[in-house]
């Protein structure tokens, strides 16, 4: 999916990651800011480029400020802010 | 065995998350009034995700959508019964064309997704005088329907009455409820008690409860999980009762008695049968957690 | 010579402090303290170096340490709590010997001893006369009990009476008395009320920390505690309170008659007493103001030292006597080791205070903790800390399930039969992994200690690393 405009999934809150996405140059540039970074930082990176991936998103700049968020928070929260930053966003 | 339903906001992680540990046989991953508009689609990934990748032990999972005068409810739907919930709960149902819509709705959708049809129950969310009359047809319905569940805080903002914590003015829908639902066969629960500090309160009022007949009762606190569990489950003196019953009856059986009594009182039908509820409710609580409320 | 002093220079040049001694300080004022702060100011303006800050717990309030630290004012610290504001400073380096990590208990027991020395112990006091007998019942920074400093004024060469409220001689109804004290001043003010106590202490909302301080409830039950002679302690904790709210209401159906409640004292335990639960309270420090009020007003709520509370070399102990302690852990592993030490990174957040003590002393050690906290396993295959052994600890209650220690093998039938979810600590450990995935290793490299972990007997228990 193309992103084409700038949006946000989840929060700041314990547990929640806030997932903001906007237009990018061709490619994924993605910055996380983890309360977790040092045991799970590569795992959340991963989780994220892995469901990105899967809705089709090549090209947008992602960054991410995760509170312990779980894999299938993690995964929510992508989905959601692409589907708001997407073209075909919907109700 | 459901005697506490406990509500969680489908949007909070770490609600959602931890939903299973909380003591509660069911689970209400509400998606309706515990949601904003604009983060209904967030909620709605979010349970979706969390339901395919959770395990939530031996709760039941009810995810409660949004109302079918909404434009979210189908959305609602499309995301969860893949992720086979047993029970869709729908709010401010009206009667039995409101549960026709919905059972018609997830059969398309079981199909679609290659599950067993009619696998995906519903619990009746009653809490408009409407509802509440025609407690009867929505039960009978559809087979989907499980089991019927009052809502007193919109009822009675519908009924222009104030809510108390006495509640005389939600007595006669309690007891239209509880009628209405054992008459269809179904399941019935009632309100959550809303002062979440005030466990006195809450014990006094699932005791009422209990007493008109509900099978349990919904709790917006996690704090109220126990009581309620406690007070829905049979107690010692209830549990010892039933096996006197049945000791009774094998004792006049051996002896070639057609008629056996009991503390001065003949054992009739209705007393076997709700001596076997008794003990059937115990067995599933393991012998252990029932009896506890002494 | 009178022993009054016009200004805190006086009274630390009187005191004759220099370079290299160990000075001292109680942690009664909590978050609140001014003391600490002060006294290091005026050293520094002294232009004296290299001392040692011997405090019986250093706070968040105390970041200004850092300073002087870092210009050679202060070169030593030893204390039982260091929270994360100065923990985070230590953890990375800031000192170049290791801070010294003792309990609540074996602090006054070196101190009584002799083992730890002090030069000059600054005793900030709420209320004081003009020869020093003192008080932490009176005064606008009234903070209750002042437990943990009696050691200090005991064996202390010199005994530095720090007070904003300084009242007509003799106060009658003091703690620690004038044949102990050589020099008294007054400031402004020793402390900000608002840090010293909470004022309130609240009920937790999360409801997992409810759930938790059921179960711990329920464990303590089962384990056949609760009746008549029953004796308790908890933390200031959300979920220490709110296992002891669970524990009063099991007392309160059941009309038993308890003992004494332990500890730092909060409302509730001060609510549990009035309401029948407990005959006595025995108070080594206050977190609230309702548990300052009941120690100035209700004779059955006794203040105690920190030797009479939990020193391993005293004589007998109020933690020898207890039935049943809540306790919390940063981290615990599958020999039931508890860290409170470090956080997940091995940074430093804390430490044992009683923790040790009395987990080692009392009858039940239940250790109340979730699973995990934002995604951080707490249950883990080894702490990065061990604070307090293993051996000492009997139950882990987390939201998913109640582990018994091995060493204990009455504890897992009990709880069984009481219906509770009971589980094998590795049990737990697999869960966590299973929920939050598995994790990087976080242990820093083993380079350089930035701290040394005593256990109850002096002996190196563990080390801290620079993270």
């Amino acid at each position: 999916m193309n992103i084409v405009r700038q949006a946000a999934a989840g929060s700041l809150e314990s547990s929640d990651i806030l997932v903001t996405l906007a237009p990018g140059d061709g490619e994924l540039e993605l910055s996380l800011t983890s309360s977790v970074e040092r045991c799970y930082g590569d795992a959340i990176r991963e989780t994220m480029r892995r469901t990105l991936a899967e809705l089709g998103v090549t090209s947008a700049r992602v960054e991410a400020v995760d509170h312990g968020a779980l894999d299938c928070t993690i995964r929510a929260r992508v989905t959601t802010a692409v589907r708001r930053a997407g073209e075909e966003a919907g109700v | 065995m459901r005697r506490s339903m406990l509500f969680l906001p489908a949007n909070s992680p770490n609600m959602v998350v931890n939903g299973g540990v909380l003591g509660a046989d069911s689970l209400i991953f509400d998606l309706e009034d515990a949601v904003s508009p604009d983060e209904k689609d967030a909620a709605r990934d979010l349970l979706r995700s969390a339901l395919e990748a959770l395990d939530f032990g031996r709760c039941e999972r009810v995810v409660r959508i949004n109302g079918l005068d909404t434009p979210y409810w189908r959305l609602d739907l499309e995301a969860v019964i893949p992720m086979g919930p047993e029970l869709i709960m729908l709010p401010k149902t009206g009667g039995g064309e409101d549960i026709r819509q919905l059972d018609q709705a997830l059969t398309e959708l079981e199909s679609a997704h290659g599950l067993t049809p009619g696998r995906t129950g519903i619990i009746a969310l009653l809490e408009t005088a409407a509802g509440v009359e025609n407690a009867f047809a929505s039960a009978s319905a559809s087979p989907r329907v499980k089991a019927l569940f009052l809502g007193a805080e919109d009822l009675t903002a519908d009924l222009r009455c104030q809510r108390t914590k006495e509640g005389a003015e939600i007595l006669y829908a309690r007891g239209r409820l509880v009628c209405a639902a054992r008459a269809a066969g179904v399941e019935v629960y009632d309100t959550p008690f809303t002062d979440v500090n005030d466990l006195e309160g809450l014990e006094r009022d699932a005791a009422f409860a209990k007493g008109l007949g509900f099978t349990g009762k919904a709790c917006i606190s996690p704090a109220h999980v126990s009581t309620v569990n406690q007070m829905f489950s049979p107690s010692r003196k209830e549990i010892d009762y039933a096996r006197e019953v049945f000791e009774a009856i094998e004792r006049g059986r051996r002896q070639g008695k057609g008629a056996v009594s009991l503390r001065g009182k003949m054992i009739d039908a209705p007393i076997v049968a709700r001596a076997k509820l008794v003990l059937e409710a115990a067995a599933e609580l393991g012998g252990e957690e029932a009896g506890a409320n002494v | 010579m009178s022993k009054l002093c016009g200004t805190l220079r006086e009274a630390m040049e009187r005191a004759g402090l220099e370079n290299g001694q160990t000075i001292s300080f109680h942690h009664h004022l909590r978050n609140g303290d001014f003391v600490l702060n002060m006294v290091l100011e005026e050293a520094a303006a002294m232009g004296l170096r290299d001392l040692t800050v011997c405090a019986s717990s250093v706070f968040d309030c105390h970041r200004p340490l850092i300073g002087h630290i870092q210009r050679g004012v202060v070169t030593g610290l030893e204390t039982s709590y260091l929270s994360s504001a100065v923990g985070r400073a230590v953890s990375q380096g800031v000192l170049d010997r290791p801070v010294v990590f003792r309990t609540h208990g074996s602090r006054p027991a070196d101190i009584l001893s002799g083992k730890t020395h002090i030069d000059v112990a600054f005793l900030a006091a709420p209320a004081s006369d003009c020869e020093g007998n003192c008080s932490g019942k009176y005064g606008p920074s009234a903070c209750g009990s002042l437990g943990y400093a009696f050691a200090d004024a005991q064996k202390a060469d010199t005994v530095v009476v720090i007070t904003d409220c300084l009242q007509d001689y003799p106060l009658t109804d003091a703690s620690i008395g004038e044949e102990l004290v050589d020099l008294v001043v007054k400031v402004d003010a020793i402390g900000d009320p608002a840090g010293i106590v909470s004022g309130t202490t609240r009920m937790p909302r999360d409801p997992v920390a409810l759930r938790i301080a059921e179960l711990a409830a329920q464990a303590i039950d089962a384990a056949g505690l609760i009746k008549d002679g029953f004796s308790f302690q908890t933390g200031a904790g959300g979920a220490s309170l709110a296992a002891a709210e669970h524990v009063r209401r099991r007392m309160l159906e059941r009309k038993v008659r308890g003992s004494f409640a332990l500890g730092g004292i909060t409302g509730y335990m001060v609510d549990m007493l009035q309401a029948g639960c407990f005959q006595a309270i025995q108070d080594v420090q206050c977190f609230d103001l309702k548990a300052v009020q009941s120690l100035r007003e209700d004779p059955r709520h006794r203040e105690i030292t920190a030797a009479q509370y939990a020193s391993p070399a005293s004589k007998s102990t109020a933690a020898s006597h207890l039935d049943a302690v809540v306790l919390g852990a940063a981290q615990i592993d599958l020999d039931f080791n508890v860290n409170v030490h470090t956080d997940s990174d091995g940074c430093i957040i804390g430490g044992s205070g009683g923790h040790t003590d009395v987990a080692e002393e009392v009858g039940l050690t239940v250790v109340a903790a979730p699973l995990s906290r934002a995604r951080m396993s707490i249950v883990v295959d080894k702490v990065l800390t061990v604070s307090t052994p293993g051996s000492s600890i009997d139950l882990l209650v987390t939201q998913y399930g109640i582990a018994a220690n091995p060493g204990r093998p009455e504890l897992r039938p009990a709880l069984q039969k009481a219906g509770l979810p009971v589980k094998d600590i590795r049990e737990l450990r697999e869960l966590a992994e299973s929920i939050n995935g598995p994790a990087a290793p976080c242990q820093p490299p083993r380079e350089r200690v930035a701290a040394r972990v005593l256990g109850r007997r002096g002996e190196e228990q563990d080390l801290i690393y620079t993270v």
